[in-house]
């Protein structure tokens, strides 16, 4: 009973009965079927498991994005990283980009990521060290990244042919997509890393108020690179996990608007975007949300023309649910007890 | 010092302007060479460097008949409005454009009106009275969602189920697509239905992600998908593969644009059809062009060259595929 006492007060407590209010109202929709999970060889298959596999590079960003709110910033670029990084990924390994790692796979994750990386410190660089807004220093990559990886590609979208590579998106291991266990490992990685070290509290502290960070001696300048670096290297991964979907890298859509979704699974997860106190958890479940309205969306056959509409509606709708003025308008009990 | 500069100057600017006059002495002395200037957008995509260089290939290949002057306008009006003007200049025998916007061309156009050269446009139209050019030519877009209504009907034996992927909500592409697919589906081949159709955005990890849902759907139940274009169909393709089940084969393809992928998919087996939306476009912009010297009437509307390209043929076609 305590322990469900703790979880209702955390973050991630209404996103996730939010997710998971998702599921149950497909499960009724579809009578069942929405939560059928046959085999198909030897993995898993149904809309469940498309939801973990397509949601995983939202996951990537949300958790990256959600370091980057908690110290106060934002990052707006992240879409153009993912094309970077699918761009250069797929250059190495047709052998378009350093002809003597040709047909690496290993090389070629290796060089997205630390591009991914580096686009982050230049961010990261902006920002805590020119001090430039967040928004705006930002925007340049955002801008540029694009130009950056159709340069890369010569304006094309080119189509890799390597297994090893397709694995990232469309492998399986124990059934489960390969994704989701990237997912798993970095979130549990960085838990560990967050609430096991004092990172977690400078990097609140910082998003609170920098100033006074600084005066009692945390390094605010490199904890905010640090997050930017984290963020950039997390979106390439995302990159990849898209590039590998396609088997190619398409620069003009590959992660299109997508910095948006990061920023509003970050959001839905009850983080604040003024930074500061953060849920990791909360920002997957956010993610999740954002990727299973996707498919409900999908699976009810809402036609193409009001689909905008469908999900703006249901981003109001779930944003209303976590308001808490209003639950203190609709339920006066709960304002008496505050 | 400064007088020197300034009759350098404009030593340079009589020298300017001899050359000037000299080429367009060249340019309507009255030679039986066909001369026309070729107003372009600029690079934009590889649709258009494929135009572009499929009129510049053209015109090089027949210097001796052609003499083109291309101007690239990277993608402004005023610059192919200059570039319309110096043409004028020039006095060339006909005057070819892609207007980059729709609007705001009365004016360009009444002066070439006015110098007697006739207009032709390339791939776009724009609003202007229908006096102030010779004939529009390019795709029917309604005429490709037709043609893969065809072939559909051709590769299910006029029975079966399918889904349909749309392109952006909204583009006239898109539309035109769909409504001569859906019409023609619904006229011609009764004992086919489309299941669902969904937006895919003209891009493949659209394409893919939509087709994973209707496979979840419809399963198996599908046994043919129709995409606004190749790439969304390519995305589907993948999404096909990991619900176990064969492209081109259990779910048979249609698509329209004629890239090189789905031509490596067609090849593989992957794929069943395209439908070209051709971009190489120079013979029968210079046919055009010399029959307006010529002093013939032409069409209001030629519709572009396309073909429809099939899995038998495309290792072959493979090779010669340039965008």
């Amino acid at each position: 009973m305590e322990i469900l006492q703790k979880y209702r007060r955390a973050r991630i407590f209404w996103p996730s009965v939010i997710f998971l209010g998702i599921l149950l109202f497909n499960t009724i929709i579809s009578k069942g079927e929405f939560l059928s999970i046959t085999m198909m060889d030897g993995h898993f298959y149904g809309r469940l498991v498309d939801i973990f596999r397509n949601g995983s590079k939202l996951m990537l960003l949300a958790m990256g994005m959600t370091f980057v709110i908690a110290s106060g910033g934002i990052d707006i670029s992240v879409g153009s990283v993912m094309a970077i990084s699918g761009a250069i990924a797929c250059s190495v390994i047709r052998g378009n980009l350093f002809p003597f790692f040709q047909g690496s796979v290993f090389f070629a994750l290796v060089l997205a990521v630390a591009a991914g990386a580096l686009c982050g410190a230049w961010n990261g660089f902006l920002v805590s060290r020119v001090r430039i807004q967040p928004m705006v220093a930002t925007l340049i990559l955002m801008v540029a990244g694009r130009g950056i990886a159709q340069l890369i590609t010569n304006g094309k979208i080119i189509t890799v042919n390597s297994p090893s590579y397709y694995f990232i998106n469309g492998g399986y291991i124990l059934g489960l997509p390969f994704p989701l266990y990237l997912v798993i490992i970095l979130f549990a990685g960085l838990l560990f890393f967050t609430k096991k070290t004092a990172f977690g509290l400078f990097l609140a502290s910082s998003g609170i108020n920098d100033k006074s960070s600084r005066l009692a001696g945390i390094r605010v300048e490199n904890i905010k690179l640090l997050v930017y670096v984290f963020c950039g290297a997390a979106a390439a991964g995302a990159g990849l996990i898209e590039s590998s979907g396609i088997k190619g890298a398409d620069c003009n859509n590959a992660g299109l608007m997508i910095e948006l979704d990061a920023i509003l699974s970050v959001a839905i997860g009850g983080n604040l975007l003024t930074g500061g106190r953060f849920s990791l958890g909360a920002s997957i479940c956010g993610a999740l949300i954002i990727q299973s309205i996707t498919t409900t969306i999908y699976a009810m056959g809402v036609p193409p023309e009001v689909i905008q509409l469908v999900k703006a509606l249901l981003v109001i709708t779930i944003s209303l649910i976590q308001s808490e003025k209003l639950s203190i308008k609709l339920l006066p009990a709960k304002a008496a007890a505050q | 010092m400064k007088k020197i500069i300034g009759v350098l100057l404009c030593l340079a600017l009589a020298a300017g302007f001899a050359f000037a006059n000299g080429s367009s002495d060249t340019a309507d002395s009255g030679s039986d060479k066909l001369v026309v200037g070729f107003a372009q957008i600029g690079q934009e995509s590889g649709w258009r460097d494929a135009e572009t260089a499929s009129l510049q290939w053209y015109a090089s290949r027949n210097l001796d008949t052609i003499e083109l002057h291309f101007a690239d306008a990277q993608q402004k009006q005023e610059n192919q409005i200059k570039a319309i003007r110096s043409f004028i200049d020039m006095g060339v025998d006909v005057i070819g454009l892609a207007p980059v916007v729709e609007t705001g061309w009365d004016a360009v156009l009444m002066e070439v009106k006015e110098a007697g050269i006739p207009v032709i446009f390339l791939d776009r139209e724009a609003d202007v009275d229908d006096s102030l050019y010779s004939t529009f030519i390019g795709s029917d877009f309604i005429l490709e969602g037709q043609n893969a209504a065809v072939e559909m009907g051709r590769l299910l034996n006029g029975k079966g189920k399918i889904v349909e992927l749309e392109g952006t909500v909204g583009a006239s592409v898109a539309n035109d697509r769909k409504a001569g697919f859906d019409d023609t589906i619904a006229s011609q081949f009764p004992g086919i239905e489309i299941l669902g159709s969904q937006t895919g955005d003209f891009n493949r990890a659209k394409g893919k992600e939509v087709m994973e849902s209707f496979l979840k759907t419809y399963g198996s139940e599908i046994k043919g998908v129709y995409g606004h274009n190749d790439d969304m169909v390519l995305g589907a393709i993948e999404a096909i593969k990991e619900a176990g089940l064969k492209p081109g084969m259990d779910i048979v393809t249609v698509s329209i644009d004629g890239v090189k992928g789905v031509f490596q998919a067609m090849a593989a087996g992957e794929a069943n059809v395209t439908v070209e939306c051709n971009p190489l476009l120079a013979p029968q912009f210079f046919q055009a062009a010399a029959d307006l010297k010529a002093g013939k009437t032409l069409p209001r509307w030629i519709k572009s060259d396309e073909g429809i390209f099939r899995a038998e043929t495309a290792a072959k076609d493979l090779p010669t595929r340039q965008y």
